[in-house]
Formats: C-alpha cells, structure tokens, sequence
C-alpha cells in the first residue's frame, strides 16, 4: 500500500461526495455528501502525514473533525427546523434568500 | 482773508487714560443696548412699558454725553482725547485689538447729536407707532440702532468702528422691512443690506490694508505712521474708506437703497437720515483724515463722488411725488454736500461736521413733520393729494417751515452757515466742485419748496376720506424742539468760530481761500436759491394735477426712475449675475450631477445584473464553489508547469 492508494481512495470518496451533494435534493444526503468529503480530506491528510513521518497532517485530521462535529450541530439543527416549517427536507424548497 | 494763527492742518490732539466722568464712556452704549436686550428677551411682558423704558435709555445717554462735553469744556482744546481701554479682544500672532472707546471733539459731537435726535425720535415715536402691534419690537430695534451707532463712533480701532458699522447695517434692515408683511418693505430691506454689502466690503479689506501697512488697527497708532507711508499706501486704503462710506452715506454709485429705505415707518427714515447710519460714511471720512490728507487723488475721488451725488440726489427729489422720497433725495444731495466738503482736506472736515450736525437737526425734523402729516391722511404720502394743510395742522407747519428754510441756507436758519461755508470750500479747491454745490443748493431751493407749497400751500386736493387734525403733544413736541434747533444751531455753532475752534484739535482746519471774494459766493448762492425757491413758489401753489403728467421731459422721466440707478444696477450685476448662476446650474445639473448620476446608475445597472445569480439554490452554489476550487487547482498546476 502506497501512499498513491490512499490519495487515490480519497480523490475518489471527494469525488463521490462532490457529485453528491450537487446532484441530490435531500438535505441528509446532501449533509452526508459533505462528511464523505471532509473524511476523503481527512484521508489525504493522514496519508501524507505518514509519508512525510511527521504529525502535521495528523493534527490537521483532528481539527477537520471537531469543524465537522461543529457543523453537524448546526447543520442538523438547521435540517430540523426547515423540515418541520416546510414538512420537507429538500434543498431546492428553501431558495426564498434571493434577488 | 485773515488767517488764524492757532489753526492747524494737521491734528493736534493728544489721548489720556480716563478719570472722573470719563470712566463711564461704556455706559453710553450699554444704556441703549440694555433697553434692547430687555425688550428682545422679556418679550410681550414689556408690552405696556416698554416703549417708556428705550425712550429714558437713550436721554439717559444724552444726558451723560452732556456731562461729558462739560467736562472736555474745562480741558485745554489739545488735552480733550480720552482713551478707555476696556479689555483685551483678539490677540493672534503680531495682531491684536482692543475693546476701547475714545472719546474727542470729533466723536462726542457725534455722540450728542445721536443721543440728542435719537431721544426726540424716541419720544416721537411713542406718539407714531402707538396703534402699531409690533411697537415693542419697534423700539427695541430703535435702541439696538442707537447703541450700534454710538459703539462706530466711540471705537478707538477700525475693527470695534466695523462692528459697531455692522451692527447698523442689521438695525436698519430690522427697520427698513419692518413692515415685512408689504413685500415692498421685504424688499427694500433686503436691498439695503445687499448694497450696504458692497460698502462693508470695502470696509474690511480697507481694515485688512491699514493693518498690513501699519501693523495696527488702532486709530492714534495708525495716523502717527500714516505721514510716514507711501502715498501708494494710502490712496488705495483712502479709496476704499470711500467705497465704505458710499455703502452707508449712499452716495454714488451706492445710492440706490436709500430711497427704498423709506418702506420703513416714517421716524425710521429720521433716525437713518438724520442721526444714524448715512452720516457713518462722513464720520469714517472724518475720522480717518490723516490718511486722506497724504492720498491726494483720494480726496479728488471723494470730491467727484460728493459732487456728482449732491446734484444727482437733487435731480431725483425734483421729479417725484412721494414726500418721503422727496425727503430721501435730499438726504442723499445733502449728504454728498458734506462728502465734497469731507474731501476738501482740512479746509473742509470741520464744515462737513458743521453741517452733518445741522442737517441732522433740520432733517429730522422734516422727516417728523412729513410724518406728522402722513398720519393724519392715513399713512398717504402723495404729495398731490395734500395742499392747504397749513390751516389744520399750525405746529408741524410751522416747524416745517423752519426745516424748509434751513435746508434751502436762507439766513439766518441752520443750514446757511454751514452750505455756505462748504460751498466756498468747494471753490478754493476748483471752480467746478464749486459751481456744483452753488448750482446744487438752487435746485435743493426748488424741489424742498415745491414739496413745501405742495404739502402745506396752495389749495386742497385732500381725498374723501382723510380727516387731517393736528397730532398729540408727544409728537409735536419734539417736532418743536428740533425747529428750534433748525433755527438756531447754525449761529450758535458759527458763533466766533465755535465748530471750528471745537473740531480743529481733531481734525486739523484752514481757512478757505477762495478765488473769487467770499460776499460775492454768498450772494449768489443766495441769489440762486432765492431764485429756485420763488420759481417753485410760483408753479406749485396754483393748480397741481391730481396725477403726475405722462408727457414730460426725458429727463422727469429719468429723475422719476432714480435717474436709471437700479436700471443700471440690474442690466450690469443683477442681470449678468443671473445669468453667470443659471449657466453655472446648468452645468451642474449636466457635467457634474451627470458625472454622479452616471456612476450611480452604472453601479445600479452592473449589480442588477451580478445579483440574478443570487439563485438561492443553495446546490448552484455549490457548484460554483466548486468550480472555483477547480479554477484554482487548474491555476496551481499551470504555473507549477
């Protein structure tokens, strides 16, 4: 395993999210699009931590998950109001913050 | 022609620090002022007193100034200046201006004449606005008016002289639109302050020119150096003391406000023309006689202005109808007597005065008396629709009378000692500053008895609905008062060289040395006066049309208009100044608005078009992030390659 296998596992997870949350309408998926592609990061991060022996990546991971546990605080909250307003959970419903 | 040994060309006199009675030279102006600021700020609560309050102020003022001129009396002539330094004003840098006041010959012959008329038209006036709603605010503005003017003549520097100068200027707009609710009166007081401007002007940067030649402002220090200036110097400073004094003494070209002035009431004009504001330019002439004295072409000016004025006010009194601005025409002649005179250099300064003083006795009284007969016709001033008044209303008739022969200069009335001294002061300086008075006082002869057989003779040609009856003693009083003085001032003043001998220390003084013998010049002018006096006599006291005549000569019709005065004024400021403000709008609306708007709206028009992608998908704009993240690592690898 080289540290070319991660970095591709993890451009193929962002891809994955990436495509995702652009083409999905439901506010969950979409929000899980968005944590496969702070972990696909999180990947790259830790693979090339381990490549260049030193813990800077390591420590890099560590903070994207608390922003991440962050924003699924938020986001989940926000998810939860806009459904219960709208009894639905799509994306393109909220578009009212316009021209 | 004998010559005094004692007098001088130049001034003589010396300034002490005060003592005694001369402690009090503020109280003058404070009293006046006082009266002014409790009438303005205690409001309608002095409705019912007021009036009696300003009137006691001022006579407390003359009453002190009387003091005063005892007190000078028992000083040697050169030891009568008194300096009273108040306190410190303005001091920055190399420049610095003292409140203080002075008081001489020169400025208590002032200050008497100004408390002294002042009071009288107070008193007046109790009688006149007594039916006026407004009377408190009337005579709170009369006290500001007196207080202004005594603070010009009691400044001991040019600037205290231009607040005091200042503050006349608002008094008489206060007065002159009085009426305000006429827009007549809106008007002419607007114009009064708007030409009153020009003079200021010249004020002020006079001012600023005495303090860059001089280092000072202060009257003593700037005429010990003014012998020691280039003539340059003082030509410009001198000429523009004379656009100054053309602004207040509305003499030529700034003449044209004075005869709007008389929309204000009626003891408004007396106390503008007789005691106040237009003899300020003649004061600041007087005053400054050192500087005149060394700018020739200066004094030539002043004579030329004073000259063309005093036949040009003349020429308007002729033709018009209304007594007051008959009146006004004459003050303004009048006034251009006393410029010339004031020009002449010390031959002069002590005529001017002499006949200031005079002039301030007989045409307060006229203009009194001119009152005294509008308010018994309904406030009418067409001098057509009086005649015959002598019979009903006997003491402004005969008071009038004495106005009337002391501004023509029949013997032995004011006016003669004074006109005629100036008349052959004029021709010791030329033959034709002198033919202009001479020929000035036979016109004055003929439009002051046109308006008096008009007004008092002749026949009646009253309207239906004037019940004439003479006015209350409050007003009549004082119109007996200044008639007696109309009389009496000029010998008294003339006794043994009294005027004379009072101003020389001031002023300095010469006998005039006329080319021609001095019976000679008096009997002409006498002659003409005599002449112009009978002629008016013979066409005014049979018929008068009840309207003015339309087919007249070209020049009635241009005396009727001012002699084109504000014709004049409006084709060559006015006119061209609203064009220069247009043309300039129009540019501003198109150049520099257009520059504005045409950002504005681009900013508006580029931003309306950025906002469409404000989509509010939240999914677009995520894509757009991503692309731009794409861009950037597209970019990256480009310049890495």
């Amino acid at each position: 395993m080289t540290t070319d296998h991660y970095i591709a596992l993890s451009a193929i997870l962002f891809s994955l999210g990436a495509f995702g949350m652009l083409f999905r309408r439901n506010a969950i998926v979409v929000f899980m699009c968005v944590e496969l592609m702070l972990n696909a990061s999180n990947l790259a991060f830790v693979a090339f931590a381990r490549m260049h022996g030193n813990l800077e990546g390591q420590v890099f991971a560590f903070f994207t998950m608390v922003v991440a546990a962050a924003e699924v605080v938020v986001g989940l909250a926000i998810i939860v109001v806009i459904f219960r307003t709208r009894r639905s959970a799509s994306v393109d419903e909220p578009s009212l913050l316009r021209f | 022609m004998t010559t005094d040994l004692l007098a001088s060309a130049t001034p003589t006199i010396t300034y002490a620090p005060p003592e005694g009675v001369f402690t009090y030279i503020w109280v003058l102006i404070a009293l006046p002022l006082i009266g002014a600021a409790v009438l303005l700020s205690f409001g309608r609560r002095t409705d019912s007193w007021g009036h009696y309050l300003a009137t006691a102020l001022p006579i407390g003022s003359f009453i002190l100034a009387i003091m005063m001129w005892l007190g000078l009396l028992a000083r040697p002539s050169e030891d009568r200046g008194i300096i009273q330094h108040l306190w410190d004003w303005v001091f920055v840098g190399n420049f610095t201006a003292n409140v203080g006041l002075q008081i001489d010959q020169l400025s208590l012959t002032f200050v008497l004449l100004i408390t002294g008329v002042g009071s009288l038209i107070h008193i007046y006036s109790i009688g006149y606005m007594k039916d006026d709603p407004k009377r408190r605010l009337f005579f709170a503005y009369l006290n500001l008016f007196v207080a202004a003017m005594l603070l010009l003549v009691l400044a001991d520097n040019y600037l205290l002289l231009y607040v005091g100068w200042e503050g006349v200027g608002l008094a008489s707009y206060l007065l002159i639109g009085f009426w305000q609710y006429k827009p007549s009166a809106a008007v002419a007081a607007k114009k009064a302050f708007v030409v009153n401007r020009v003079g200021d002007f010249g004020l002020s940067v006079a001012i600023m020119a005495i303090f860059v030649s001089f280092g000072t402002v202060t009257f003593p220090e700037v005429f010990a150096q003014a012998g020691e200036s280039s003539e340059g110097t003082l030509t410009w400073i001198g000429l523009l003391l004379l656009l100054a004094a053309c602004g207040k003494s509305a003499q030529f070209p700034l003449q044209s406000w004075l005869l709007d002035a008389m929309e204000g009431p009626t003891p408004v004009s007396a106390l503008i023309h007789a005691a106040t504001m237009v003899t300020a330019g003649v004061y600041l002439i007087a005053r400054s006689n050192p500087i005149f004295d060394g700018a020739p072409t200066a004094q030539t000016v002043v004579i030329a202005i004073g000259a063309i004025t005093l036949i040009f006010g003349a020429i308007i009194g002729l033709a018009k109808d209304e007594i007051k601005k008959v009146l006004a025409g004459s003050t303004m002649s009048q006034i251009g007597y006393m410029v010339l005179a004031a020009g002449l250099g010390p031959i002069g300064y002590v005529f001017a005065i002499f006949h200031l003083v005079n002039h301030g006795f007989f045409k307060a009284n006229m203009f009194l008396g001119a009152g005294s007969v509008m308010h018994s016709f309904n406030n009418q001033e067409n001098m057509r629709r009086f005649g015959g008044i002598r019979t009903v209303m006997v003491v402004t008739y005969i008071t009038f009378a004495a106005g009337w022969l002391a501004i023509m200069g029949v013997p032995p009335f004011s006016g003669f000692y004074s006109k005629d001294k100036i008349i052959e002061a004029a021709f010791d300086h030329s033959w034709a500053a002198g033919l202009a008075a001479m020929i000035g006082a036979g016109i004055t002869a003929f439009y002051m008895t046109r308006l008096f057989t008009m007004t008092f003779l002749g026949k009646k040609r009253w309207t239906d609905d004037v019940h004439p009856h003479e006015s209350p003693p409050v007003m009549t009083i004082p119109l007996i008062l200044l008639g007696i003085a109309s009389l009496a001032s000029g010998f008294l003043l003339a006794w043994n060289g009294a005027i004379e001998k009072w101003l020389e220390p001031v002023v300095g003084f010469q006998h005039p040395e006329p080319p021609i013998p001095i019976p000679v010049i008096s009997g002409a002018t006498l002659a003409l006066v005599i002449l112009g006096a009978v002629l008016a006599y013979q066409q005014y006291r049979r018929e008068v049309p009840l309207t003015a005549p339309t087919s007249v000569s070209p020049l009635t019709v241009a005396a009727r208009k001012d002699l084109y005065g504000d014709a004049f004024n409006e084709a060559v400021f006015m006119r061209p100044g609203q064009y220069l403000t247009r043309a300039l709008v129009w540019f501003d609306n198109r150049s520099i608005d257009g520059a504005v708007v045409a950002m504005g709206s681009a900013t508006a028009g580029l931003s309306n078009r950025l906002r469409k992608w404000q989509t509010g998908y939240s999914r677009s704009y995520a894509l757009s992030m991503l692309a731009g993240a794409f861009l950037l690592f597209v970019a990256l690898l480009v310049v890495r390659l």
